[in-house]
């Protein structure tokens, strides 16, 4: 039934387009000068896989460190920077650049534009979070240290006062960090401003809000968010640079700053920043659901403003990461009810996912599978999430692996199966292949045994009382069999990444061919070809509903009799 | 779809108006609103470290109120207004006019600022580490400076453009949208000034 209607009549510009054969640096030149949509999603998601496998890498790196009890496989100063530049990675290049790479692919196409709203100021973005992540790892090589040899930076993700004053971090280890950290804000600053820009100004006729993809609408929020929550950052990294090399007092407890004051503001952003990786997971969760249930998502406007009331509240939660420092105990009070409140709007989102697929036509593809995955790891996370927002339990678990595993929990059981998810969907629309769906089955399964191997099992170890970034232990803690169980599931979950990846390459030659809707889909990116044509609507679209696809499809009982 | 119809049937007639709010407007307010989160947190480092410094000296001792500084800087809030508002009615050369003296104006600030640094550095001694209050003060009121200083850049590279003649009535939009940053800049400094000349003194 694809291809009857398919892509609609007088979308595309019929006339073949000369052929051209390009040599290897027309395309190269191509590439790196393009300002068009498409290819600058497809550039931030090559960057995220890529900066994926890096991250990958040292997670098995600290991984084999811990599988055995007194262990030397990595020395001490190695595994701090390892941890650190592994968190640092892992939210600043890989989820981050997912994020927009979605973004920019889908959401013009989503919402009938034929670019974002500043092209240039896209490439912009894109290139300034490229450099930011190559800067943090030339660090490598050029951030001399305590003895004058390459040194990354080893401050841990969160950056505490004052491990980073001069005195303590010598070197410019930690320089690398706050600058990489500036650059690629400034790169996210950019890609927020045109996210919202896009969303709000380039819709089609007929695209009111309210028939937005739900996809379009998480974005727009994560953009929103993204606004007031990586600026926070930016403004922290250069007090963090002052101090540092103007000798300024911000976090010099000896001159009278605060170390608690750091923390304050990093967490301003950090808390809201998991909230900024999880909305794309969401939106993606939004458009695969009901596509492979065969049913309208349920309950749109509830969604909608369940993401908006999210955003709200996470920007009042960040203090729940402090309460072993001594706050008041209003202070804590505050900070424990407001995180519980986020339970509900999340709430509201899964039973609405479920009541999507309940009594739906389920296909379990791939897409679907890692969805699926998704609610019952998401629930997982966010109930250990209610557990540690309770001032007492969180004294008593603090920095321990429960944490670890509570955020891993919500960063791969939930952002990153549904990253997957998200590229088993839109594959086709950016290539033109399917992906192999046994390669894919192979991949989640492995995946998803050994995502349970590992984190569910750091939960164990860590109300046994294994604190987190320890460098190693000793035999008699009762630890050991656990950690080895954990690091086979992380290499169990690098083999499935590696499939993934020559799944990637395979499908690109020997996939077969998709059309231009091949999941039988309702959203706009699915009624022009696949791959999109450079300007993607030769006229641009007009939509009457929020399943504009299902009213060409069928004309005898469209969507916009019942808005 | 859900149950509850939210929009009446609305049935798309060709004619039917499809306006879209302007994307240069729309990024500018979002690009101020990430300013203020900046400066939030700038703000409340300063008032979180006001009275905590170790040594001396301190705001009441050193800092003079800025009275002709402000008054240039608020009132080219009100010059870019009325260039503006020229420029809607094709006066070029009355447009010229103004944005020329809010570029003065908001040079005058810049100088104004310089000088009141020069005497806190070499007459009274306080650079940005001599204690909590220099690393504050310096860090919020150049944060300003700096914004104004890309603003004055931006006022500077429109009146070069006007007095080669490339200004025309149709870049009234664009003209408006920077004048938008330009009071934001101006907003910001009654924050600041209160802040770090009056409470904080």
């Amino acid at each position: 039934m694809a291809d009857r209607t398919i892509p609609i009549e007088g979308t595309l510009d019929l006339t073949p387009p000369p052929v051209d054969q390009q040599t290897w640096l027309e395309t190269v030149h191509e590439w790196v000068t393009t300002v068009d949509h498409k290819k600058l999603g497809l550039l931030y998601m090559m960057l995220s896989i890529f900066f994926l496998l890096v991250g990958g890498v040292e997670a098995l790196a600290i991984r084999i460190q811990l599988a055995v009890p007194n262990n030397h496989f990595l020395a001490p100063d190695t595994y701090n920077r390892l941890f650190t530049m592994h968190g640092t990675t892992m939210v600043f290049l890989v989820g981050m650049p997912f994020l927009f790479g979605f973004t920019n692919y889908i959401v013009p196409l989503q919402i009938g534009a034929r670019d974002m709203a500043f092209p240039r100021l896209n490439a912009f973005s894109f290139w300034m979070t490229l450099f930011g992540g190559l800067m943090l790892y030339y660090s490598f090589l050029g951030g001399s240290g305590l003895y004058g040899v390459g040194n990354a930076p080893d401050v841990g993700w969160w950056a505490y006062a004052p491990l980073t004053a001069r005195a303590f971090s010598p070197g410019n280890a930690t320089d690398y960090w706050a600058l990489s950290l500036i650059v690629t804000g400034v790169g996210t600053l950019g890609g927020a401003i045109n996210t919202i820009a896009t969303v709000i100004c380039m819709r089609c006729k007929g695209m009111t809000l309210m028939r937005m993809p739900l996809f379009a609408w998480l974005m727009l929020v994560v953009s929103g968010l993204l606004l007031i929550t990586i600026t926070p950052l930016t403004a922290a990294q250069i007090m963090l640079s002052i101090d540092r090399y103007l000798g300024g007092h911000f976090f010099d407890t000896q001159a009278g700053g605060s170390a608690v004051v750091w923390m304050h503001f990093f967490w301003i952003f950090g808390h809201p920043e998991v909230y900024v990786l999880v909305f794309p997971a969401f939106g993606i969760a939004s458009e695969v659901i009901p596509v492979f249930s065969r049913k309208a998502i349920f309950g749109y406007p509830a969604m909608v403003a369940a993401s908006v009331g999210i955003g709200f509240i996470s920007l009042g939660v960040w203090a729940h990461h402090m309460f072993t420092v001594g706050m008041t105990s209003v202070s804590n009070a505050f900070f424990v009810l407001s995180t519980m409140l986020v339970g509900v709007p999340t709430g509201i989102k899964l039973f609405n996912w479920l009541a999507t697929m309940w009594g739906g036509k389920i296909r379990f593809k791939v897409p679907m599978l890692f969805c699926t995955a998704f609610l019952f790891q998401f629930l997982i996370a966010g109930l250990t999430g209610i557990m540690l927002s309770i001032a007492p339990w969180d004294w008593q678990l603090h920095n321990s692996y429960f944490v670890v595993a509570h955020f891993h929990y919500m960063l791969v059981g939930a952002i990153v199966f549904n990253i997957f998810s998200g590229i088993y969907y839109w594959y086709p629309k950016a290539t033109g292949r399917m992906m192999s769906e046994t390669l894919g089955k192979w991949h989640f399964w492995l995946f998803l045994i050994g995502f349970h191997m590992t984190f569910d099992l750091m939960h164990v170890v860590g109300v046994d009382g294994m604190p987190r970034s320890i460098y190693t232990y000793e035999a008699d803690r009762g630890w050991a069999h656990l950690n080895m169980i954990i690091s086979i599931g992380g290499f169990i979950q690098a083999i499935a990444v590696l499939i993934f990846a020559y799944n990637l390459f395979w499908s690109y030659y020997r996939g077969r061919e998709a059309g231009s809707d091949p999941w039988d889909a309702w959203t706009l990116e699915w009624s022009t070809s696949s791959p999109p044509p450079v300007y993607n609507f030769a006229v641009p679209p007009e939509v009457k509903s929020r399943r504009p696809l299902w009213d060409i499809k069928h004309p005898e009982d469209p969507d916009w009799k019942y808005e | 779809m859900s149950a509850i119809p939210l929009i009446p049937n609305q049935t798309n007639s060709p004619d039917e108006p499809w306006s879209l709010p302007s994307r240069g407007r729309i990024a500018m307010y979002s690009l101020i609103i990430g300013e203020c989160a900046i400066f939030t947190i700038f703000v409340v480092a300063y008032i979180y470290y006001i009275g905590r410094s170790l040594t001396g000296p301190t705001p009441k001792e050193v800092l003079d109120v800025p009275i002709f500084n402000t008054i240039c800087l608020l009132s080219s809030s009100l010059t870019i207004w009325l260039a503006e508002r020229s420029l809607e009615r094709n006066k070029i050369k009355l447009f010229g006019a103004w944005w020329g003296l809010t570029w003065l104006l908001g040079v005058i600030f810049l100088v104004g600022t310089g000088m009141e640094w020069h005497k806190l550095i070499y007459r009274d001694g306080l650079t940005i580490s001599t204690n909590l209050f220099g690393t504050t003060f310096y860090s919020l009121v150049g944060l300003h400076a700096f914004h104004v200083t890309v603003g004055s850049l931006m006022l500077l590279i429109v009146l070069i453009f006007t007095l080669k003649g490339k200004i025309r009535e149709e870049h009234s939009e664009r003209i408006q949208v920077l004048a938008l940053y330009w009071h934001f800049v101006d907003a910001v400094w009654v924050v600041v000034f209160t802040l770090v000349y009056i409470l904080g003194r």
